[in-house]
């Protein structure tokens, strides 16, 4: 990219000085078995043009058939939005050239989308909580997708060639927009970090999308303006496009007040149009105008006809939607008996569901919590996966705390019992047999090694019959020592200070 | 002449039944008709000689070998070129579609396959179905069997004097302002444009879908009823497709009927504007329908008046969107200009060099119809004339059973006469285009030659949406009357082709 550097205030300053307004376009591509209008697979990674029908290529003659599925999931998204369902809603052409577009339009809802007017509470890390009022939902096809080849840039200008890959063209999409957003002040970047999350959480909730950004399951385009304060009118904005993480979405919206605040002390005006964003600067770059007048040439879709909803339908899909992801954190928290920093923890870790069917298995739930947020942790980070996905289930952290409750094993084996049912070696019983790995319970020769370490250190074995029974753990160390481990640390203590007949 | 391609479809399906001909025979006597007379006509775009003789023989292997089969399984059949077909070009008339072939057939096709109908060939045709006289083919005109100075019709001239030529007994057309019903007219041959959402639209390159629709053309009414039926139903490809059975609209046309029957004369659709010879036939076929029963009365549709302008914003439009799809990217031809080209300049220089005028000028006229600012104006207040052409016809079916009007003002035209103005070649559509605005189904058929000039003339009866039945049950009394008048069929009074070889 061109590293055009546009001036920019300090935030800080920006924000003494200005008052910005949030709006967001988030694109959610839902995981229908096939596409919006045809019956083509939709896949993500597959070789290039291969979910393809005549339908997804815009061949001559061909027509359109709405996914019912999509329409349910679309219905569904806007519900978990509180959004009205349309009774009938239309789809229409948005006229544009563009070789992604194999029609040379999208079939997009224009006048009549399916949901509107709606409204959801972001919660930000400190708890406030900021209404954000949806101002609809609709459903539409997404393109296919360009790789430029041979310019400097990856752009089409410059490119030597472009490829195109229709896979992508046709898959369904639910497009969200929001009324204007006004009142966040300086935590306009949290709230529109923690707006995308909440609906890419909602989605994945519903099941209704993959929900994963970097695949581009949810993408968002962050419009942003500033108004001096005290004012009440509306400033020019801009739309900061395809901004796909969190942390992108989070940045963008920095950039965009402090370049906009930089140009408005200025005395210059905020041009109309979008931006691209560049992560590894944490930049925008002008993309190309955008004006009210920018003309798609919409129309009613005639190979289409009306999507009709009726109560009797969205009632029964009201009926299957889950409990909204905030409404569970809370319940979850009050089940649990997490502190809020406990609680904040788990689900930072992205193992709440994890630990919800940990419990459900049947351990308590601080036993699920050490699990999931120590050892299963701990080896994610180091296989660089997400906790899930190591394949430890509910049912073997059950197990592994059953042996250890019961003696068997102590902590430290339990590990050594979970290496051997991850490779396979069978069930943690399975393995505590073949490994080994049982502690000693005998107390025959756990005495004799008691009585080892006693004489290996006389001293500490006279202190302890002084009195001082907290320096039993030195001998407690020796006899863990000398039995690899192996040994019941309560029991050895226990031993300790029978053989030297004081009370624990 | 052969006497295998005089015989109607009906007939024919008849003797192949009875083994007294054979498939292969009925198909290769079409085929050498062809190679005879298509250099003076110039019907067809593609003869599919392969497929069609081996689809004909293996319905002649069926039926030795006593399958059940379909009542018009080895009857040959012509197809439009706007409707695409497996294993042939499919070229809508124009050069940017020029060596494209379909991967798919359209689901009228895969009808004619399952019935064994062995393909003739393709049609020729306006390009994309813009035009009333066949003379915007990017493949050169075809011409009337009955005159060949003059044109055959549009934009299904190709399938029109395909079958007036006894080329085929059948063809498939499509009729989004009178493309099927028009060439029916002007070459003697009946046409069919059925209820909106008769027949799939799936696989007919599309100029205006709300008004698209294919439908049969043939030599006689009870034809079209018959190919009808195989064409018609629903289909899931098809959004639009009515989910109603497709009616038995055979056994209306085998026992037509006027008795009692209140025929509405379109008060708006003749007079000013109509060549007296149209108005001559149109008259005596009252009295024809009036003696065999019928009551005729004069009805009123005060609204279309408008019609035509309406359609040239309607149909423009949706074409503009349709015919973006031909941009050089993914299909058909692509024009590389010189120096360092851009995406958009490959697709204007395809465009420029890949589209004949009379499209060019619809889609202008439809981008801008459809323009911020102008479309309310433009496409908003067409959709408001649709509405108020449907009420006219709501009303008009309150008072008459079927309506009926000349199908169109005047006999065929002369070649060139007005190729350069358009207004005047848009109003030979004036009395079609009302039935594609409201939806409704209509059926033109021949009632006769002009005093002035000897051309065949063509009557249109109008019928409400779904009642298609209707149309054969009145076309085949008005039809039976009229060839009782003449003592035949009227192409029997046709001149024999010059150029024959």
């Amino acid at each position: 990219m061109t590293a055009v550097h546009d001036e920019v205030l300090s935030f800080d300053e920006a924000m003494e000085k200005y008052d910005p307004a949030l709006g967001f376009e988030v694109h959610v591509e839902l995981n229908t078995r096939t596409k919006m209008f045809s019956s083509a697979p939709n896949g993500f990674g597959d070789t290039p043009n291969t979910n393809i029908t005549p339908v997804d290529l815009g061949l001559p003659g061909v027509l359109p058939v709405v996914n019912r599925v999509a329409v349910e999931s679309s219905i569904k998204i806007g519900l978990a939005l509180g959004c009205k369902i349309a009774e009938r809603s239309h789809f229409a052409r948005k006229n544009y050239f563009y070789p992604d577009t194999p029609k040379n339009f999208q079939t997009s809802q224009y006048d009549e989308p399916i949901a509107y007017d709606g409204a959801i509470d972001i919660e930000l890390a400190d708890g406030t909580v900021f209404t954000v009022e949806i101002e609809r939902a609709h459903m539409e096809e997404d393109a296919g997708k360009l790789t430029h080849m041979g310019g400097a840039t990856g752009r089409i200008q410059g490119a030597e060639f472009s490829l195109v890959d229709y896979n992508r063209a046709g898959v369904p999409l639910v497009e969200i927009v929001t009324k204007p957003i006004l009142g966040a002040g300086r935590r306009a970047p949290e709230l529109a970090k923690a707006y995308v999350a909440a609906i890419r959480e909602i989605v994945k909730n519903l099941g209704v999308s993959d929900a994963r950004m970097e695949r581009g399951n949810v993408r968002c385009d962050a419009n942003v303006s500033l108004m001096p304060k005290g004012s009440t009118t509306l400033g020019t904005r801009t739309e900061t496009k395809n901004v796909n993480s969190l942390r992108s979405v989070e940045h963008a919206v920095t950039y965009e007040i402090q370049r906009h605040a930089a140009v408005l002390d200025s005395g210059a005006a905020i041009v109309q149009e979008t931006r691209h964003w560049h992560e590894d600067t944490r930049s925008t770059t002008a993309g190309r105008p955008k004006s009210d007048a920018d003309d798609y040439r919409y129309f009613p879709e005639p190979d289409l006809v009306p999507v009709v909803t009726n109560d009797a339908w969205i009632e029964k899909l009201r009926s299957e939607l889950p409990e909204p992801p905030a409404e569970r954190r809370k319940r979850l928290q009050a089940d649990w008996g997490y502190s809020d920093a406990e609680f904040r923890d788990v689900v930072n870790a992205g193992v709440m569901s994890s630990v919800e069917d940990t419990v459900a298995a049947g351990v308590s739930p601080a036993v699920a919590r050490k699990w999931w947020m120590g050892e299963i942790s701990r080896r994610a980070k180091i296989a660089d996966l997400e906790p899930a996905e190591l394949g430890v289930t509910p049912e073997l952290i059950v197990e592994l705390n059953a042996l250890i409750e019961s003696g068997k094993i102590n902590d430290k084996l339990s590990r050594e019992v979970l290496d051997g049912v991850l490779a396979g070696e069978g069930t943690p019983a399975e393995v505590v047999e073949a490994r080994g790995l049982a502690v000693v319970s005998d107390d025959g020769p756990l005495l004799e090694a008691i009585d080892g370490a006693l004489a290996a250190q006389p001293d500490v074995a006279e202190k302890i019959r002084g009195g001082k029974v907290q320096a039993v753990g030195a001998i407690v160390g020796g006899v863990m020592k000398a039995t690899r481990g192996q040994a019941d640390a309560g029991r050895v203590r226990e031993l300790i200070l029978q053989r030297l007949g004081v009370e624990g | 002449m052969s006497e295998i391609i005089r015989l109607s479809a009906a007939a024919l399906a008849q003797k192949l039944q009875s083994r007294e001909v054979s498939a292969v025979d009925a198909t290769q006597a079409h085929l050498d008709r062809i190679a005879a007379v298509d250099g003076s006509i110039n019907a067809f775009l593609h003869v599919n000689t392969e497929e069609a003789l081996l689809v004909a023989a293996e319905v002649d292997k069926a039926r030795a070998d006593g399958d059940t089969l379909h009542p018009l399984a080895g009857v040959p059949i012509a197809v439009k070129d706007l409707i695409v077909t497996k294993g042939q070009p499919t070229t809508a008339g124009s050069k940017i579609l020029e060596g494209w072939h379909s991967p798919y057939d359209a689901t009228v096709i895969r009808r004619l396959r399952e019935a064994r109908m062995p393909i003739l060939g393709k049609t020729n045709l306006d390009e994309f179905a813009m035009g009333s006289s066949t003379e915007h083919s990017a493949y050169g005109p075809t011409r009337n069997p009955w005159d060949l100075d003059r044109i055959p019709g549009g934009s299904g001239g190709g399938s029109a004097a395909a079958v007036a030529a006894f080329e085929a007994p059948l063809a498939l057309g499509t009729d989004t302002g009178g493309s099927i019903r028009q060439p029916g007219a002007v070459t003697g041959t009946v046409g069919v444009k059925p209820t909106y959402g008769g027949v799939s639209r799936y696989g007919a390159i599309a100029m205006a879908s709300s008004l698209d629709q294919i439908g049969p053309v043939s030599r006689t009414v009870l034809d079209s009823a018959l190919l009808h039926e195989v064409i018609g139903g629903h289909d899931p490809h098809d959004s639009t497709s009515l989910t109603d059975p497709v009616g038995a609209l055979v056994e209306a046309a085998r026992r037509g009927e006027v008795k009692g029957l209140r025929v509405g004369v379109i008060k708006e659709l003749s007079g000013e504007g109509y060549q007296t010879g149209v108005l001559n036939r149109f008259a005596e076929s009252l009295e024809l329908l009036r003696g065999a029963g019928a009551e005729i009365v004069e009805v009123s549709c005060p609204n279309f008046k408008y019609a035509l302008g309406a359609y040239y914003l309607i149909m423009p439009s949706e074409a503009s969107s349709n015919l973006a799809k031909y941009d050089g990217v993914r299909f058909g031809l692509r024009v590389v200009p010189e120096g360092a080209p851009t995406i958009e300049r490959v697709m204007g220089a395809t465009r420029a060099a890949g589209f004949g005028d009379e499209v060019k000028r619809r889609i202008i006229l439809g981008t801008y119809a459809l323009s911020a600012g102008y479309y309310d104006a433009y496409y908003g207040s067409a959709q408001k004339v649709r509405t108020l052409i449907q009420r006219d016809f709501n009303a008009a079916f309150t008072q008459a059973d079927v309506l009926i009007s000349p199908t169109a003002p005047t006999t065929a035209f002369r070649l060139g006469e007005k190729l350069d103005d358009p207004l005047a070649m848009y109003l030979n559509d004036v009395a079609t285009i009302p039935a594609n605005m409201a939806g409704i189904p209509g059926l033109s058929l021949p009632n006769g030659l002009a005093d002035e000039d000897n051309l065949p003339v063509g009557i249109q009866l109008l019928a409400p949406a779904r009642q298609d039945a209707r149309l054969y049950r009145v076309g085949a009394v008005l039809e039976s009357l009229l060839e009782d008048k003449w003592g035949g069929p009227l192409l029997a009074q046709a001149p024999e082709i010059a150029g024959v070889k």
